[in-house]
């Protein structure tokens, strides 16, 4: 009996020493946001094992992270939530030496106000905040975030706007359709936006605020005309073709889902060849085909062709680009107004 | 190769640790069966109340009094009086005097009782016949009745709600077969309606059955010694059935009331998030805001208010006839 105790410890003793032997790689990513077949060709290629782990909120990520140092070696976070886990010290910089594919990095992507120099993030996924429309419904143009609030529209569309039930997104388009940035944290500027959203939640063009959901909704043509994210849209003019998405002219926000390395990393260098490899061009093309999300690659964009190119959704005019903003992390005080703000406008009748 | 990362490591030594522990202590109990008390079996249900309801409770009314730095304030209390109080700190003296008091969390509680006030006398007026039907031995369908109640309690109340939403919606079965039928479409979604019939649809259950069980219990003889003194059908029924059901009424009610009250995946699918209730603005001061003083705030009030009115209904029930839940 104590000879099976002894043999059975030893055995214990043994497994994680057997394990340390492989090179691991520790990814945590959102749910869905990888094609699978990428993380097999790479354990193939560089015999790095993959410990694949998953999230689906930023929010639900941070708290993982700092929890668990050393446990993650490449996350997936969205810019905003870069700029904060950066400023929180739990980033490590990216040694580009490793990363010879950078280079297909589209230009307009690089050196972002949120990480200066791309010193902690490499852009993963792209897109834009817009308009997804039934052309079925809308016979006006929809060119400006105007269409959501204006009067002459508001007969026409009653009952049949799907707006996002998220503060940022919310109170931020109403921010950029009065002229003001996305980011402000300017009382005067943020309280007339919730004015103007309490004015169309009371003119009667609301039909819900949600989230997820909107896009089966626009899909089985609830709506008229609903906020959403690119990605969303894109999915959404797949299973219904009567559907289109705009970026209202005013800009809009654009978003960057990133590749990161904390600096709690006990893999950085598996983490960087991680990244190199989803930085190659027939592989970033495997996984943009699979995603279909924006891609930051430029090389593997030409790969793609005019699928690609010729797709408004995924691939919008350089000055549509140009005119948008992505969203910064919001500091203590700001965050009280905009959470006060965003439930007035939840609150109203 | 996929696998979620939710609580570390130790967490699940300590349960590991502590269930050995129990089944230690139960086994020892057994084996040794005079020398130790009975209520020693009761022990792994303490610790789990301990664990997981007067731990959290603790730490709720901890955060409630305290700001993010853990000193002690009320200004969470503050805030539910007037949900604009923060921020009229942070805005500036020409601006703060201009801003209104902000009845967010006045207006969500209020709008929330409302709704489970209408919830549960809904669910009452129709719970209440079906178990009469339901406990009535002359009634060959009883049985059935009690199947086809139980049957859609198995599946998950999230897809039921969501199940509702493929009815009411515009384009939903409800609306194309009206169109079918030749009228028009109705709005049935996103409205207070659609969350109240989602709420009772959710929650019939839990009043018909506790109603049912105190009828079933219920001596026949009482009502046939009340027919033979003279009592109508109508009279028997209003003299000596209902009165004598009454604990399992007060337990429907309050098993019906408090879930209502705090509701908060309904409305966000049925209601569209057109309108909050108490629920929702909790969910999202956690979970969106990050705020988790000033929700442990709103809890507390919530679970004060539940206090009163479950000592309340206690005292119609005070021997707890109706499963003791009041």
């Amino acid at each position: 009996m104590k000879r099976i105790l002894a043999a059975l410890l030893a055995l214990c003793l043994l497994l994680p020493a057997g394990a340390m032997a492989q090179e691991v790689v520790n990814v945590f990513n959102w749910e869905d946001y990888i094609d699978e077949s990428v993380l097999e060709l790479f354990e193939q290629e560089t015999g790095i094992h993959v410990n694949y782990m998953c999230f689906t909120q930023n929010e639900d990520m941070i708290v993982q992270v700092e929890a668990n140092p050393g446990a993650f070696d490449l996350v997936f976070p969205s810019e905003y939530m870069v700029e904060r886990l950066m400023n929180k010290g739990l980033l490590a910089e990216i040694n580009y030496d490793n990363i010879p594919n950078f280079q297909y990095i589209a230009d307009n992507l690089k050196n972002p106000s949120y990480d200066a120099n791309n010193a902690h993030s490499v852009p993963y996924m792209w897109g834009t905040l817009g308009i997804l429309y039934n052309t079925e419904l809308v016979d006006d143009p929809v060119e400006s975030w105007g269409i959501l609030f204006e009067e002459q529209y508001q007969e026409k569309y009653r009952n049949s706007v799907f707006m996002m039930d998220s503060l940022r997104d919310g109170l931020g388009l109403a921010l950029r359709y009065l002229g003001y940035s996305m980011n402000s944290n300017n009382f005067v500027e943020l309280n007339a936006a919730k004015d103007l959203l309490i004015a169309q939640k009371q003119s009667g063009v609301v039909k819900a605020y949600q989230m997820d959901e909107i896009k089966d909704k626009m899909v089985a043509g609830e709506g008229a005309l609903a906020v959403m994210y690119s990605g969303d849209a894109q999915y959404s003019i797949d299973l219904n073709d009567k559907l289109a998405y705009a970026v209202p002219r005013e800009g809009s926000n654009i978003w960057v889902d990133c590749m990161v390395i904390p600096q709690s990393a006990k893999n950085k260098e598996n983490a960087e060849k991680l990244i190199d490899f989803l930085c190659r061009p027939d592989i970033a093309q495997m996984n943009c085909e699979y995603i279909w999300y924006s891609s930051p690659n430029t090389a593997a964009i030409e790969l793609m062709g005019e699928e690609y190119t010729e797709n408004s959704v995924m691939n919008p005019a350089e000055e549509t680009v140009a005119n948008c903003e992505y969203y910064h992390d919001l500091d203590a005080s700001a965050q009280v107004i905009w959470n006060a703000l965003w439930q007035e406008v939840k609150n109203a009748k | 190769m996929r696998f979620d990362v939710t609580l570390p490591w130790w967490a699940f030594a300590l349960m590991g640790v502590g269930l050995a522990l129990f089944v230690g202590l139960i086994v020892i109990s057994v084996r040794r069966n005079h020398g130790v008390k009975r209520s020693l079996f009761a022990s792994p249900y303490a610790l789990w109340i301990i664990l997981f309801t007067v731990l959290p409770v603790i730490l709720i009314g901890y955060y409630a009094f305290t700001d993010a730095s853990g000193a002690f304030t009320l200004d969470n209390f503050r805030s539910f009086w007037d949900s604009n109080y923060e921020m009229k700190k942070l805005v500036g003296e020409e601006y703060a005097a201009a801003i209104p008091r902000g009845t967010v969390s006045v207006d969500t509680l209020v709008y929330s009782l409302w709704m489970a006030f209408l919830c549960t006398v809904i669910c009452l007026a129709l719970g209440y016949p079906a178990a009469l039907f339901m406990a009535d031995r002359q009634m060959k369908l009883g049985a059935t009745l009690v199947v086809l109640f139980i049957i859609p309690m198995w599946m998950n109340f999230l897809l039921r709600t969501i199940a509702w939403m493929s009815l009411l919606e515009d384009n939903g079965l409800i609306n194309s077969l009206l169109r079918a039928l030749g009228f028009g479409g109705v709005q049935l979604m996103y409205n207070s309606g659609a969350v109240l019939l989602g709420m009772v649809y959710n929650f019939l259950p839990f009043m018909v059955f506790p109603i049912y069980t105190s009828l079933s219990k219920q001596d026949p003889r009482l009502a046939e010694a009340a027919q033979d003194l003279g009592c109508n059908e109508w009279r028997t029924l209003t003299r000596v059935t209902v009165p004598l059901s009454l604990p399992g009424v007060i337990s429907g009610i309050t098993m019906v009331f408090m879930p209502s009250v705090t509701t908060f995946f309904i409305p966000r699918m049925l209601g569209g998030g057109n309108t909050m209730m108490f629920g929702d603005l909790i969910e999202a001061k956690f979970l969106t805001e990050g705020n988790w003083n000033g929700g442990s705030a709103l809890s507390l009030i919530m679970m004060v208010l539940i206090l009163v009115s479950l000592s309340i209904l206690r005292k119609a029930d005070p021997n707890g006839e109706g499963g003791g839940l009041a």
